[in-house]
């Protein structure tokens, strides 16, 4: 069937373990994860009722009901907790790009062995306690914190003293959300900015350093156009676990203003309303498939070109 | 040239604050003796004391690390056959089907897997009868779920990249295939299953949303035991618990990368040194 297959695989072949190595997988993620996300996409069709489970579907032929979506569109709330959502997970993104992208090209810049003792240190609040990265910013955040403390005798040494603050209102807002998402965030946008401005050829740098380019010409004409996968990439690892996030609006946020994933959380737990927790969580979906196709694209693109180079 | 690498050490300098002052701030209030948890009022270690008597909170580590040690065995051996399956056989019906069901886990929002799983455990109750309460073990499922796909991407890119002339030879010279397996190809995958079962470990350690839908009263684990007690507010004794469980973690983890690096370090020296003995 074609040379690239092992000797190793032609031998699960003759036993029969090809089966067993592909089937059992296979099998539990159709049991528990596809099943279960069937479950949702029907159940999104329903109606909440006084029942155990607490639904029902239509009666008769097509069985569905699209009342659920039809409130999404309507009912205002539903609306501006989408657009809560994708606008601070944007936020937050772009910002991870500003920060992240001198930071991942700092660390191409300095020697091997600091290199891998900074790499060390982007991921390690990685493998720490997401919860408890939040939960620092509880802290730091809240009116008596030194943090907050600081930053108003910052503020009042400008302000005139009849306009002296007191303290910045930072917990339970918006701007909360963005900087602990941006926090939480960081290391998934320079892990693959690095891994893709580490691969570039630095003598493209010196070529247009030499044929006289300044330094910020030479970043905007050669490193940031063949960076750009990498931006794509580090993007879509913030930005879609971001608009789904529960814990940070939940710990940080402004109650009065929740995010997508605190609605689709409550509808299901407080309010009972199952399907309509489904479909709010279908819609969601729905609209991170469109940046992961725009990311498809990319990638596919940056494989032809590389195919067609070699 | 000269200028940049002083605006990019500098941005690195204030990126690495930013990502450490939060947790040194919240270390060092953990020694705070005021019961008001982000003023200082003096140094003290009694919430650590308390910490140690709390019946609760023993209980819920303990629970959380039989899981995830569990979670990461099964993830570790489910994960690294999708990823053999991935990497090694090339065609077979619903190959592009099973590549599908190992991303999208990756990307899929956790507040979605979590009820999903729950819908389909509530259902399952319905029909079969199983299972009867969540705990234990429809925790360990949901884990094993989501954590299985990043083993499995692990696993296949190390399999991907790894040179298949090394198999062929080990055949051709008349190892049997369980000796190839077992002396050939586990030892180069086996830094990739080392680090797959530790990421499933400290996710499964780490979950909250996932295991609060799925778990039920009485199996409480030590991140849904943090959760709703910060959802009230900072408190010290929180703080405590953190700085245990992140100085555990993060000593843990930077000791195993140290111990794969100088591993990796040393083949890769044994490989030169045999590639320079051959051909002198």
């Amino acid at each position: 069937m074609g040379r690239e297959r092992g000797a190793l695989a032609r031998w699960f072949d003759d036993r029969g373990w090809r089966q067993l190595v592909i089937g059992v997988p296979y099998l539990w993620l159709i049991l528990f994860f596809l099943l279960p996300f069937i479950i949702v996409l029907a159940m999104s069709f329903a109606r909440r009722a006084d029942l155990s489970p607490p639904i029902a579907f239509l009666e008769y032929w097509p069985y569905l009901r699209w009342d659920n979506f039809e409130r999404l569109i309507s009912d205002t709330l539903y609306v501006r907790a989408f657009a809560t959502s994708l606008w601070n997970a944007a936020i937050a993104t772009l910002l991870c790009i500003l920060i992240g992208y001198p930071m991942a090209l700092g660390i191409t810049r300095v020697s091997k062995s600091w290199r891998n003792l900074l790499l060390m240190l982007v991921i390690l609040p990685f493998w720490t306690s997401f919860l408890l990265r939040v939960y620092a910013w509880m802290g730091l955040l809240g009116t008596n914190s030194w943090l907050n403390k600081s930053l108003t005798a910052m503020v009042n040494a400008v302000l005139p003293a009849e306009h002296a603050l007191r303290s910045i209102p930072m917990m339970n807002s918006n701007f909360a959300v963005v900087l602990v998402m941006v926090y939480s965030y960081l290391p998934f946008m320079i892990l693959p900015l690095y891994a893709n401005l580490e691969k570039l050829d630095n003598t493209l740098n010196e070529a247009a350093t030499d044929l006289g380019s300044k330094p910020w010409q030479v970043f905007k004409d050669v490193t940031l156009p063949l960076s750009i996968p990498g931006i794509v990439a580090g993007a879509l690892l913030v930005f879609i676990p971001a608009s789904g996030e529960l814990i940070i609006p939940s710990l940080v946020g402004n109650a009065a203003d929740p995010m997508i994933g605190r609605v689709i959380s409550d509808e299901f737990s407080s309010a009972r309303d199952w399907p309509m927790a489904s479909a709010v969580a279908v819609a969601l979906l729905l609209v991170l498939v469109v940046p992961m196709m725009i990311h498809s694209h990319f990638e596919k693109r940056a494989q032809e070109r590389a195919e067609g180079r070699t | 040239m000269n200028r940049r690498p002083v605006f990019l050490i500098s941005c690195l300098c204030f990126g690495f604050a930013f990502f450490y002052i939060p947790i040194l701030s919240l270390i060092v209030f953990s020694f705070n003796k005021s019961r008001l948890a982000t003023v200082w009022g003096g140094f003290s270690t009694q919430w650590y004391a308390k910490l140690l008597d709390n019946d609760q909170v023993i209980k819920a580590a303990v629970l959380s690390l039989q899981i995830a040690v569990t979670t990461a065995t099964f993830a570790t051996v489910l994960g690294t056959m999708a990823g053999i399956a991935l990497a090694r056989f090339q065609r077979f019906r619903g190959r592009a089907g099973l590549s599908g069901l190992v991303t999208a886990p990756l990307v899929m929002p956790e507040v979605i897997t979590g009820i999903s799983l729950l819908m389909l455990f509530i259902y399952m109750a319905e029909w079969i009868g199983w299972p009867g309460s969540r705990g234990f073990t429809t925790i360990t499922i949901a884990h094993i779920t989501f954590s299985m796909t990043y083993v499995a991407v692990i696993v296949q890119s190390r399999l991907t990249s790894m040179d298949l002339s090394l198999e062929e030879a080990a055949m051709d010279l008349g190892a049997r295939p369980w000796r190839v397996l077992v002396d050939v190809t586990l030892p180069v995958i086996a830094p990739a299953l080392l680090s797959g079962w530790l990421l499933a470990f400290t996710i499964s350690l780490d979950d909250v949303v996932i295991t609060s839908f799925t778990s039920g009263p009485g199996s409480t684990t030590l991140p849904i035991y943090i959760w709703s007690k910060v959802k009230l507010g900072v408190t010290p004794d929180i703080n405590a618990l953190a700085t245990v469980i992140i100085l555990t973690v993060g000593i843990g983890v930077a000791l195993a990368a140290y111990i794969m690096h100088r591993a990796e370090a040393r083949r890769e020296r044994d490989v030169q040194m045999a590639l320079s003995q051959d051909t002198p």
